[in-house]
């Protein structure tokens, strides 16, 4: 008899924890600041405000000889959809613009063109490009270099059929044809929120009822650790999921990203990670008692490696040692891989399997963790 | 059936290690059906005790034993048994005064048929029935505190632990909340009350003094008030040189305790020793010297030593600007929150060297009266001057001249004392040599020399409130605004503080201060009475005690009157609103 | 007004240093991100494994697969016997490309055909894929140019590749001056912006107020502590990077560091607005956030503003931090002349003026 009432009494007790929080999550605006306004603001600057397509390159374009084949070259560029070509005919005017970084890169069609050209010889155009940002000049290079190519296709399909000996590159970009960073940064800003929304909010909402002195008045009450644990982990649980679905629908229909995967995968996948990141702002409020602590320590451990060391900005692999590791620890790693599989992919098992296994056993050892660091007293 | 209702032996309690104790060798029982006061000053140990009762920390040696259950093996069990309400009560501010209960209800296992009726009895009994949808940080300061005694006595506690519930609370609401707990006792209940006042220690059948986490007595408070029996004296008479008569008072060895109560001084007398003579009192002074009935602070403070025979002095020169001007001028001040006037036309003056009091239940309108008395909260109308400055049409000129000491303590904590002394003294516009020389003056007078470079933050109480007002007066400013002072504060450290302002009073520096703590309401020459946001009544203490003085109170204390022209001023407003 | 305004940024700049809680959070942030981003923030791609299916059994797809295994892109070249085990292995993303060469591959070289080899790339990461795809087609075009070389065949013209500033297009030289102006951005707003929400909490807000200090030397003292802290911490990023990352700066410093002076007073005015709207610390941290956040993402800082859409491009403009970027890229690495970054500053003076004036008027308010 005994064991029913308690058991009975401790689903009660998680039940009126759940209704408690849900409430407090409605009335109070800083949870759903966190909650809404800040995955809507993450979801806009990752869906417009990044990029790295750039479609327009600021080329200045100096021709210095008038023969027809270098302005034939020269319009090749100028309709090209990648550059926006402004012209000179010498090159000075372009340097300062270049220093003040208003062009990306100058592109010089030399004085002997047609005569290199007639020749065979080397060296008909130069381009210079602002190495100050590297990865805008490398493809300003790669995409002159390619209509360098095409121009001389296009000009010798007229005289023989291809260069003899030249061997060429047939490029196929599968789930992304179009190439567009919008598809890799909208899955990835939705991993950095998920983990902002499970240990920001998590870490917050513990360390306000200390700061309150809530939690001095809970825990003079019946309530176990365990009770207390389940009460925060579910509404925060839900509201997560909740998030997930606005981002979603926010993805598919606003930024026309693709599911390709399955609906299941992607709630399936998002509740595993979801668990990691609630343990990982609970295991966080253990540690701070204040808000401003519990949010130093979220940024710190949650959202700064989520950013650059996910994979979802910046290539890991090229990352010292170091880094390499840390990134291998860290659940936002593991969850980017497989949001951007099911969404431009499709349901891949061996991305989703061991990525989950592995997101499962992080939230097991940190939910144990926090289990022995939770105890029920204030000492 | 005197069972006790907790047991605790041979408690010792630290934080650090290798540190001082909080609580050292506590033994003691609790019984039911009484209320037990756990008395003492701030630091002394009492809320760390609260939360050993409750489980809430563990013990370091020793054990508890509550209703039966040891309080670490099982905790469970002992929380079943209690009620416990902490320090800031323990309520959820965004939820409202019914989801709070509902809560706690089902934390507790009030279920079922057992809740309407729970429910129904307490909100009653509170008298929170009006307002179950309204959010709990919207109360006042007392409903939240019924509010917390409410989600504390849910299911029905054999032990009902309450940590300083009267701190911050009008007299009224305390009066309501001491007829609650008796209630309670009358049902079999035992209730531990912390508190810093020593004047609730009477209404308890047994108080814990404690000092430094040791016990100095534990017993019937009025058999401890007893043995002051005859020690206890009034001196009349002595009109304006009252203060001085005081400060030179307490410095014969045969003085153990001395306080102003209103025209009075009240001084206890040394164990063994007479009363003084008027004549050594006050040498050519016309006072007399009667013998009054002891009270429980009178024994406490003897307990601890009596008060410390040291005043600490500061020479500062008044300057008066607008002579003829009275220093602190309020004229009908009124403030309205849209259709709500917090404050309707008040008015007062207040003379040089005098000591002003502003007194009010919670939301009276108070607060916002010293607002903009400060400077902080421009009138709606009206206007408010400082030695003949208006504080809004020349703001930085007026607001030189006063020294403004705020509620809680609210310097910069992760600053040195004498960072911050540097700071205020920079902010009044001190530089250079003039700078330094406040400084060392201000040191030196409220020896805090010992303490300079130490984070003000974690300074003793008494220490934060020798700075605080060092750093109010370092400017000399004629007029000095004190809110709420020693709410709070332990008997001793109040004692000290007030006779740093007596010595200013002395100097002709004019004193007005906010309180709803009668002990401080005793030191002013006169208080003014706001009551619903107008001024009720201004008067010497003892004219208000005077005015409600009759047959059934012959005697009446200030706090009596305060209640009775309150409730007065309150049945008067139903009449002529009904 | 001088005695009064002194003893205020002494007690700000005070209360940042001493306690020990507060000078961490001064310190761990700033190093910490200054460590992620020197050693993180690459779009480079090296170390990847790339994958390759040879159906030619010619030597020509030999000597081109020994290429790729030399090129020091690529950690691991992976042989896969078809397609579809290729394609297995790019969807598990343990190949970011596999290279297919078709069986017919030498024999068309060694008939002087132009064989077509297929690459299949993982648009999961179209950036890095594009990176890679560029390297692989480099190394195929050396390949040919070589063999024709070899062959004595007449050579067909090559684009001449230059970059100015950055020779090497080396990320960290391009990225770590950033931080001279991003990182002290963050600090700045955090302090300044906290500051005062703080002192309403601890009650010493009030105090202030019935001191004779005037709203606007409240405004200044907070804002030049703020300034204070930022600037040196400019200067501190600024040896870092000079004697740390061995990055020097090509343009002159005097004219790096008043632009900076006009940009951290812009940034102190952005978030004494902010603590002027606020009334706790809670809402001061999400006010920061969520100021900060597309102040950061907004300003050419992770990508070029260039590739913004267009509606989006004037809020890059008011964003200080657009500019700043602009004038610290071009006097550490571009050699900018005074004349050049003078456009960049006077939009961040306006933005200065604006905010300084709004917070002013906002502390008005609040005090009375």
């Amino acid at each position: 008899m005994s064991a029913y009432r308690t058991r009975s009494g401790s689903f009660r007790r998680i039940a009126a924890l759940i209704r408690k929080e849900t409430l407090q999550v409605a009335r109070d605006r800083s949870s759903l600041v966190v909650a809404f306004v800040l995955p809507a603001l993450l979801l806009f600057l990752f869906g417009f405000g990044i990029s790295f397509d750039a479609s327009h390159l600021k080329i200045g374009l100096v021709v210095e000889e008038l023969s027809p084949e270098a302005s034939d070259f020269a319009a090749t560029l100028a309709n090209s959809p990648y550059f926006d070509v402004e012209r000179a005919n010498n090159r000075r005017a372009f340097v300062d613009k270049l220093s003040a970084g208003r062009l990306n890169g100058i592109v010089v069609v030399s004085g002997d063109f047609a005569e290199r050209l007639a020749r065979g010889d080397t060296a008909g155009i130069q381009i210079i490009t602002d190495g100050s940002d590297p990865n805008t000049a490398g493809l300003a290079t790669g995409y002159v270099n390619g209509a360098w190519q095409v121009w001389q296709m296009q000009r010798s399909s007229g005289q023989t059929a291809t260069m003899p000996g030249q061997v060429t590159v047939d490029s196929r970009f599968w789930f992304n044809p179009e190439l567009e960073s919008r598809r890799f940064l909208i899955p990835g800003s939705i991993s950095l929120i998920m983990m902002m929304i499970g240990s920001l909010l998590t870490a917050l909402v513990v360390s306000r009822e200390w700061e309150r002195g809530t939690m001095e008045a809970l825990l003079a009450t019946p309530v176990g650790s365990l009770e207390l644990i389940i009460g925060k982990l579910v509404p925060n649980f839900v509201l997560g999921l909740m998030a997930m679905g606005v981002c979603v629908v926010a993805s598919l229909f606003v930024f026309g990203i693709p599911l390709r995967g399955s609906l299941l995968a992607l709630v399936g996948f998002t509740a595993v990670f979801l668990a990691v990141a609630l343990a990982l702002g609970l295991l966080i409020s253990t540690v701070a008692r204040t808000q401003f602590l519990a949010s130093q320590l979220a940024m710190i451990v949650a959202f700064l490696p989520g950013v650059f060391l996910s994979g979802f900005l910046f290539e890991v692999s090229s990352m010292p040692t170091i880094l390499r590791i840390v990134a291998r620890i860290i659940p936002a790693t593991y969850y980017v891989r497989g949001l951007n599989t099911i969404f431009l992919a499709g349901d891949i098992a061996s991305v989703l399997v061991p990525s989950a296994a592995v997101l499962a056993l992080m939230s097991t050892i940190l939910f144990v963790l926090t289990a022995l660091k939770t105890r029920q007293r204030l000492d | 059936m005197t069972a006790s209702l907790a047991e605790i032996d041979g408690l010792t309690k630290r934080f650090v290690a290798s540190g001082e104790p909080a609580i050292t060798e506590l033994s003691t029982a609790i019984l039911p059906g009484q209320v037990t006061g756990l008395v003492g000053p701030d630091g002394a140990g009492k809320t760390t005790l609260m939360r050993l009762i409750a489980g809430l920390l563990t013990p370091s040696a020793g054990h508890i034993t509550v209703c039966g259950f040891d309080t670490i093996a099982d905790p469970t069990a002992v929380h079943d048994a209690i009620g416990y309400m902490p320090q800031r009560f323990g309520l959820y501010e965004d939820l409202t005064v019914l989801e709070n209960l509902t809560l706690y209800a089902d934390l507790k296992g009030v279920v079922g048929r057992e809740r309407a009726p729970t429910f129904e009895r307490l909100l009653a009994f509170t008298d929170l029935a009006r307002f179950t949808d309204r959010l709990a940080g919207k109360l006042s300061g007392g409903m939240k505190q019924k509010l917390g005694l409410a989600c504390a006595m849910l299911k029905s506690p054999r032990l009902l632990l309450l940590d300083e519930p009267s701190v911050g609370v009008d007299p009224i609401s305390r009066r309501e909340l001491w007829r609650m707990v008796y209630q309670l006792v009358e049902d079999g209940v035992g209730v531990v009350w912390s508190t810093a006042y020593l004047d609730e220690a009477e209404n308890c059948a047994e108080v814990i003094v404690m000092n430094e986490g040791k016990v100095l007595y534990s017993g019937d408070p009025h058999a401890l008030t007893a043995t002051m029996a005859g020690r206890v004296v009034h001196v009349r008479g002595a009109g304006s040189g009252r203060r001085d008569l005081l400060a030179s008072a307490i410095h014969r060895p045969d003085i153990v305790d001395g306080v102003m109560q209103g025209e009075a001084v009240r001084l206890v007398i040394a164990e063994g020793q007479q009363a003084p003579t008027a004549e050594a009192l006050a040498p050519g002074g016309d006072v007399t010297v009667t013998p009054i009935a002891p009270r429980f602070e009178d024994a406490f403070v003897a307990l601890l030593g009596g008060q410390p025979k040291r005043t600490l002095t500061l020479e500062t020169n008044v300057r008066g600007n607008h002579e003829g001007a009275p220093p602190v001028e309020a004229k009908a001040l009124t403030r309205r929150f849209g259709d709500f006037t917090a404050a309707d036309s008040i008015s007062f003056e207040i003379r040089r060297g005098e000591i002003f009091g502003l007194l009010g239940p919670n939301g009276a309108g108070k607060s916002t009266t010293f607002k903009m008395m400060c400077g902080l909260l421009r009138p709606t109308s009206g206007a408010a001057r400082v030695d003949g400055l208006d504080l809004y049409s020349a703001p930085a000129a007026a607001r030189a001249r006063l020294g403004y000491m705020a509620q809680k303590f609210s310097l910069y904590g992760d600053l040195s004392v004498k960072q911050n002394l540097q700071f205020f003294a920079g902010a009044y516009g001190l530089s250079g040599a003039r700078k330094r020389a406040a400084v060392e003056r201000v040191i030196a007078a409220f020896d805090l020399a010992g303490h300079v470079n130490d984070n003000a933050g974690g300074l003793p109480l008494g220490f934060k409130q020798r700075l605080a007002l060092a750093a109010a007066v370092m400017h000399e400013p004629p007029v000095l605004f004190l809110d709420e002072p020693t709410s709070g504060v332990d008997p001793l450290t109040r004692r000290e503080f007030w006779s740093f302002i007596n010595g200013m009073v002395g100097r002709g520096v004019t004193v007005m201060v906010t309180t709803h703590f009668m002990d401080e309401a005793e030191y002013c020459d006169r208080v003014a009475l706001i009551s619903r946001g107008k001024c009720i009544a201004i008067g010497a203490p003892e004219a208000l005690q005077a005015s409600i003085r009759s047959d059934t109170l012959p005697n009446p204390t200030l706090e009596d009157a305060f209640v009775a022209l309150i409730e007065a001023q309150e049945q008067t407003q139903a009449k002529a609103a009904a | 007004m001088w005695t009064r305004l002194i003893a205020l940024v002494i007690k700000e700049l005070l209360t940042s240093f001493r306690e020990p809680k507060a000078r961490m959070a001064l310190i761990v942030p700033p190093l910490l991100q200054l460590i992620l981003f020197a050693f993180a923030a690459t779009m480079e791609v090296s170390n990847v494994p790339i994958g390759v299916v040879n159906n030619d059994w010619g030597a020509a797809s030999v000597q081109l697969i020994s290429r790729f295994e030399r090129a020091s892109a690529f950690s691991e070249i992976r042989r896969y016997t078809g397609v579809k085990e290729a394609q297995a292995a790019i969807d598990a993303q343990e190949v970011m490309a596999v290279v297919h060469i078709g069986d017919d591959f030498s024999r068309a070289l060694a008939a002087g055909a132009s064989p077509s080899i297929e690459v299949l790339l993982d648009g999961r990461k179209s950036n890095s894929a594009q990176i890679v795809n560029n390297y692989i087609g480099l190394i195929v075009n050396q390949f040919s140019t070589d063999r024709r070389l070899g062959a004595e065949i007449t050579l067909p013209s090559e684009v001449i590749d230059r970059s100015w500033y950055n020779a090497n297009r080396d990320y960290r030289a391009a990225m770590a001056p950033i931080l001279i102006a991003t990182l002290p951005m963050a600090l700045v707003m955090m302090i300044v912006g906290m500051s005062v929400a703080r002192e309403q909490e601890l009650g010493t807000f009030e105090q202030l107020l019935v001191s004779p200090l005037q709203p606007l030397e409240i405004v200044i003292g907070k804002a030049i502590p703020g300034l204070i802290i930022g600037l040196a911490q400019c200067a501190i990023m600024t040896a870092i990077i000079h004697v740390g990352f061995g990055i020097h700066a090509t343009g002159s410093i005097v004219v790096l560091f008043s632009a900076l002076t006009v940009f951290m007073i812009a940034i102190t005015g952005i978030a004494l607005f902010i603590s002027s709207l606020v009334s706790n610390q809670q809402q001061a941290m999400m006010g920061i956030m969520v100021t900060m956040m597309p102040a950061m993402l907004l300003s050419g800082f992770t990508s070029p503003v260039q590739n913004m859409p267009d509606w989006l491009q004037p809020l890059a403009g008011i964003n200080p931090l657009t500019h700043m970027l602009v004038i610290v890229r071009g006097v550490f690495l571009r050699d900018t002349p005074f004349s050049l970054v003078a456009e960049q500053i006077w939009p961040m003076a306006a933005v200065a003026i604006v905010t300084m004036t709004a917070a002013a008027w906002m502390f008005r308010r609040k005090v009375e």
